[in-house]
């Protein structure tokens, strides 16, 4: 295997609207990881971008967003219809072949620019279940409701997450919601899809981060020249639910459980993970199917309940985890990003300090 | 210069339109001709397990499936939510429950919505009845929604 490292992250502050097209929102994080990097555009050896043209509702507004690296000199470049966190997958098979040295990610979402809720349901299966229109918290209150009914979970410990979520968010200046109320507070409120309150849910976010990754040598060379420590990616994997909602047990996550084995999450202790659970029942559910005590440290930058911008939010669990590794603060960290409906799909990634 | 006369003008009639059909396949467009009769057709698996809705290959292994048999239009509901302001797009104007249902007969649960009036008639465990539009389709909405089906 040719080693991988996280040597530069960049993100911008998720907003609730954010002023701009999709090209002036990601431009100004792609330059701050390049020039973090100290890498110019024109000697990457690939790029990667995360997006979805369905936010925007324009087709192939990733193409647009090209200008944002530079039209000139040509790229080696690739784009995936998912989140930021599958294109750093790409980008790392990309840089096994050995052949390149560094490679750029970048991922951006204006989720703020229609229903993003009702938007999300053509994801779903398009014959049986598309054509109904399901709101994308509806479908989390559903998989809420199954693991209050299984008697795993409560409602005070959804809005524990939820509470721990922002609070913890407090320290982190690109987070969108940064403070709580304490949980009684919570569960006074009435519910917006019981058994799930507004708490629970992620917030609406504009957002964009980039990340540039080198291999081996010329990944210790820029870690160095910024007296940082490369997050090298120790494992990482991807591993997909049926997408027939009533076919899975939903208070599961098989997916999850399974990359976090084949990414070797449970080979040396954990200092921290970064889970991307954008409503707070996902994220008692990862903590099981992934075996996280009470010893790993979850979400300290806020998770996706704090700024969960779409196509964005699951790099950015990968981002936060980088940095912790470049400045000591985490030797070990799983990072997770997940995909489609109640955690259908789960990418599971270990970076650690060498 | 001479202006071209009507009948020298190449005329196309244009019509923004797809112009090809989409077939729904062997599996799930015999489940919507039942659906247009009133009937919910659902996939044996090689393993025995029924799934409702059908799929062409087993979740679980990737094998086609063996055949599509019969399940019944009442189900029970598995886990279920609350609209109160329901979206244009969704299927009941007023509010109503979004439900896993599993039906009769199935082994796996269909999402749908069921017109309970008030969330204190919905309950997980509870018995719905499919109601089938006037005019069907041929699509999962010839299913317009499910009615609690009240203990007798």
């Amino acid at each position: 295997m040719v080693d991988v490292a996280i040597v530069a992250f960049a993100q911008r502050p998720s907003v609730r609207n954010a002023v701009g097209d999709e090209v002036e929102l990601v431009q100004p994080v792609i330059q701050q990881a390049l020039e973090d990097a100290g890498l110019r555009a024109s000697e990457l050896g690939f790029v990667c971008s995360g997006s979805c043209d369905y936010l925007i509702g324009r087709p192939f507004s990733f193409v647009t967003a090209l200008d944002a690296v530079g039209a000139w000199p040509p790229l080696c470049e690739s784009h995936v219809e998912m989140d930021g966190a599958f294109a750093f997958y790409e980008a790392w098979v990309r840089l096994q072949h050995g052949d390149v040295d560094t490679a750029l990610v970048y991922a951006f979402g204006r989720s703020s620019l229609g229903s993003l809720p009702i938007i999300l349901s053509q994801q779903l299966d398009p014959y049986t279940v598309a054509p109904l229109f399901p709101d994308a918290i509806s479908l989390a209150a559903l998989q809420a409701r199954a693991l209050l009914d299984g008697g795993r979970a409560t409602e005070r410990d959804f809005a524990e997450v939820a509470c721990r979520s922002r609070r913890a968010a407090e320290g982190n200046p690109n987070a969108q919601l940064r403070q709580s109320a304490d949980v009684e507070a919570l569960l006074g409120a009435a519910c917006l899809r019981p058994p799930l309150r507004v708490h629970d849910c992620p917030p609406i976010s504009d957002g964009a981060c980039a990340m540039v990754l080198a291999t081996g040598e010329r990944a210790r060379a820029i870690a160095s020249a910024r007296g940082r420590a490369p997050a090298w990616v120790a494992g990482v994997d991807h591993r997909i639910d049926p997408q027939d909602l009533g076919s899975r047990d939903l208070t599961r996550a098989p997916s999850a459980k399974l990359a976090a084995e084949r990414a070797g999450a449970h080979r040396a202790p954990l200092d921290l993970a970064e889970l991307h659970a954008p409503f707070s029942p996902q994220e008692l559910i990862l903590r099981e199917a992934m075996g996280l005590g009470p010893q790993v440290a979850i979400n300290p930058s806020g998770g996706a309940l704090a700024a969960n911008p779409m196509m964005v939010a699951g790099l950015t669990r990968v981002g936060e985890a980088a940095l912790r590794i470049h400045d000591g603060r985490a030797g070990r960290a799983l990072a997770h990003a997940t995909s489609g409906p109640c955690l259908q799909q789960n990418l599971v990634c270990v970076l650690e300090a060498r | 210069m001479a202006t071209p006369d009507d009948s020298e003008v190449l005329k196309a009639p244009y019509a923004l339109q797809y112009t090809y059909t989409r077939s729904t396949g062997p599996v799930l467009g015999h489940f919507f001709a039942g659906l247009m009769a009133g009937r919910v057709l659902g996939a044996r698996t090689a393993t025995g397990r029924v799934l409702v809705p059908p799929a062409e290959y087993d979740p679980d292994t990737g094998e086609a499936v063996e055949a599509l048999i019969e399940v019944g239009t009442a189900g029970t509901v598995t886990t279920w939510t609350w609209v109160d302001a329901p979206a244009e797009s969704a299927p009941l104007s007023r509010a109503f429950g979004w439900a896993l249902i599993r039906l009769d007969g199935a082994d796996t649960a269909m999402l749908h919505a069921v017109d309970a009036g008030s969330p204190e008639r919905m309950a997980t465990g509870m018995r719905v009845r499919a109601r089938f539009a006037a005019e069907p389709r041929g699509a999962i909405t010839d299913i317009v929604c499910f009615d609690p089906v009240e203990a007798s």
